[in-house]
């Protein structure tokens, strides 16, 4: 066990609406602990529209931009080039969105935004389903999982896209993933990418206890047997090309994945069938990952 | 650097007049996206960016709902804004015109008139800008690309002044790519009646504050109010610096034209470029000795009802000529003037006339037809095709 230090300043108020355990909750606090004070955060239409609060509210101690759900990397473009004509070229501008703004409906806009390299930092809260709505089914939606629109009769039949394999064809300065059972890990993250000039990419593993039909305070156990099972391994990617893994290990034994899975409602229907394809998949994408690692 | 010679005569397109007037007005930033006939102003004005002309970033996205998108981040961070497009460009920006009204940025878009399709088509017509009419955006319609490029700098005054976003209209081709000289105005006069943004709320981490988070039902209803509100200023707002324009620069346009109005029986009204047509025809007819006068509507949103009610008052008839057409009902203009009629006491009869439309000229000919019919009918017609080949 590392030991570290969490930043002590608090950017984020107690009285935000997010429901108990929620990971996207707590990832932002760290995420604003690691950034300071100085940071003007862009939302689109995800849970956090709500967790950030009603007006006259705000559960965050930064300016909140909110926009249209397609729009957070190129919004965040325009904050980002306003602050800079204007000679501001020390606040950093965060664009925080959920999967579904960033998988699907807000993909163009990335995309855009990563080949110009605008100088922001792009945050991709993944709960795995659009969980503002009602959970329904996203493109980072688990193979074979459950959400209100893959019913458990007709699970979720395709896998889960590969975002971090697009933003990284991109070839941004810096991608990577990571999670709150791992906020040394996260927080140094976060900051790297403030140091870093162009587009920053994170994938943030954000469990969601209702929409994984799960207990509210699995939120972090389950966030670090993603990782521990490779389902979510951590690494980072600068330039399109350097990989670096940071959990597991690459000789660190594996849980297996059904450890993950049978904590969570979402994949109760499972037959051990489903649970050698889940796993085979896995253990595939985890040998693609270490090879880039070696390369 | 290329020093542009300002305070002078140049001959140049409907299009550059745009790009003219975005340059003296000092716009920081700038987003677009690609879409005939609208390209030559952004082409312009990413040569005056790239040439230090202009002090601008200009954020070269991937579609128009993100050039809209990021003005939104802009504008809301102190900036002034500017985007330009067309047709299918501003129909895929719909969502973020709300937004941006909604927000109240004053952001300045000029959007060339180009008919929707399918079918595929570049050419003119109305459809597009009045698609629009509901979002929130002041909407100018210009005849001549002095006005075109004078509307961009007016338009910046009273977008700031309301805080709601203004968008300035002209012609396909017929504006956008014919050449007029154009007085370039001087850029210390332009400073003068146009100072520097200066919103009254921004983005700011010394004094943080969300902007657009959610509005439970008790407040939703007073921000449109609001909304409103600043439109119906805007009116006033419109005039004033339509006046204050005229002190520095000798050049006023109005919210509306009455041409020869006086003492006619029959009024025509038109928006755009058509109106220099129907001028001409106005004349050639007076001097016939038929009474007959035009009445161009210049800003459309917001609508300048009183006005053309005055206007209309003494007329025996109105005949509105539109490059539109709402399916199912009739031409914009028309709807929209009988609505502002209709509670007055003095309303003459209106004939709606449709012609013109995806390109198809309407010349003097075109117009003399149009009078005569509404000349020689006593009962008025809500919706005249004018020159289909049924
Ligand atoms: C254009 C548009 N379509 C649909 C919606 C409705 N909507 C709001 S949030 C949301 C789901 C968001 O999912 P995600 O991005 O994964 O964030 P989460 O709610 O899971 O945090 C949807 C579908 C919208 N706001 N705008
Ligand atoms: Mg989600």
């Amino acid at each position: 066990m590392r030991n570290f230090t969490l930043p002590e300043r608090e950017l984020m108020g107690s009285g935000h609406l997010g429901c108990q355990g929620c990971g996207g909750a707590l990832a932002m606090r760290y995420v604003l602990k690691a950034l300071g004070e100085k940071t003007i955060v862009v939302i689109p239409a995800c849970c956090w529209t709500i967790i950030a609060g009603p007006f006259p509210y705000s559960s965050l101690k930064v300016p909140v931009l909110h926009t249209a759900f397609e729009t957070a990397a190129v919004a965040a473009s325009g904050v980002r080039a306003a602050l800079d004509i204007q000679g501001d070229t020390e606040t950093t501008v965060i664009a925080w969105a959920g999967d579904g703004g960033t998988f699907d409906i807000g993909l163009q806009s990335l995309s855009g935004a990563a080949e110009r390299n605008e100088n922001i930092i792009y945050i991709c809260y993944d709960n795995e389903a659009y969980m503002n709505t009602g959970i329904q089914r996203s493109g980072a939606t688990p193979l074979l999982a459950w959400t209100t629109t893959t019913p458990e009769k007709t699970p979720k039949s395709e896998p889960k896209k590969d975002i971090m394999g697009i933003m990284v064809a991109h070839r941004i300065p810096y991608a990577a993933t990571a999670t709150i059972a791992y906020p040394d890990d996260f927080i140094r993250k976060v900051q790297k990418a403030k140091s870093i000039y162009g587009t920053k990419f994170l994938h943030v593993l954000a469990p969601c206890p209702p929409g994984w039909r799960a207990p509210s305070e699995w939120a972090i156990k389950l966030s670090r047997l993603a990782v521990q099972a490779r389902v979510f391994p951590l690494y980072e990617v600068e330039d399109g090309e350097r990989y670096t893994l940071n959990a597991p290990q690459a000789d660190e034994p594996a849980l297996p994945v059904s450890e993950y899975l049978k904590l969570q409602g979402r994949f109760s229907h499972l037959t051990e069938k489903d649970i050698q394809t889940i796993q085979g998949i896995i253990d595939k994408r985890w040998q693609k990952l270490l090879k880039l690692v070696q390369s | 650097m290329t020093p542009i010679l300002t305070g002078t005569k140049k001959v140049v397109t409907g299009n550059h007049a745009v790009s003219y007037g975005v340059m003296l007005a000092r716009a920081q930033v700038i987003s677009a996206y690609p879409i005939t006939p609208q390209t030559q102003v952004v082409e312009l004005l990413s040569e005056f960016c790239a040439n230090g002309t202009l002090r601008a970033k200009f954020i070269k996205v991937e579609s128009e709902h993100s050039a809209m998108a990021a003005l939104i981040g802009a504008a809301s961070a102190g900036a002034r804004t500017f985007t330009a497009t067309s047709a299918h460009g501003l129909a895929l920006m719909h969502e973020m015109l709300h937004w941006a009204a909604g927000a109240r940025l004053p952001i300045v878009m000029a959007n060339i008139n180009r008919a929707m399709g399918p079918p595929w088509s570049v050419w003119t017509d109305q459809n597009d800008s009045l698609s629009q009419r509901d979002v929130g955006w002041m909407q100018v319609y210009c005849e001549s690309n002095q006005e075109v490029l004078d509307t961009v700098i007016q338009a910046y005054k009273v977008a700031e002044k309301v805080f709601m976003p203004a968008m300035l209209v002209l012609d396909a081709f017929v504006l956008s790519h014919t050449a007029e000289p154009v007085e370039i105005p001087d850029q210390a006069l332009v400073d003068q009646y146009l100072p520097p943004y200066q919103p009254i709320y921004k983005l700011d981490v010394n004094d943080p504050h969300s902007f657009g988070a959610l509005a439970p039902p008790d407040v939703y209803m007073e921000l449109r109010y609001k909304m409103h509100r600043a439109m119906e200023d805007a009116l006033a707002e419109w005039a004033r610096a339509d006046e204050e324009y005229h002190e520095l620069f000798g050049r006023r346009y109005g919210l509306i034209e009455p041409y020869r109005t006086d003492d006619a029986d029959l009024i025509l009204v038109t928006s755009g470029t058509v109106t220099s047509t129907a001028r001409e025809v106005i004349d050639e007819l007076r001097a016939e000795g038929r009474r007959v006068g035009l009445l161009k509507i210049r800003v459309f949103r917001p609508f300048p009802a009183q006005f053309v009610r005055e206007a209309v008052a003494n007329a025996r008839k109105v005949a509105v000529i539109d490059r539109n057409i709402s399916f199912g009902m009739g031409g914009i203009f028309a709807q929209e003037i009988k609505a502002a009629l209709y509670n007055a006491c003095d309303r003459p009869p209106i004939f709606g006339f449709v012609a013109g439309l995806g390109g198809r000229d309407i010349t003097p000919h075109v117009i003399t037809e149009i009078i005569e019919y509404a000349e020689s009918h006593d009962d008025p017609e809500d919706l005249i095709w004018v020159g289909v080949k049924r």
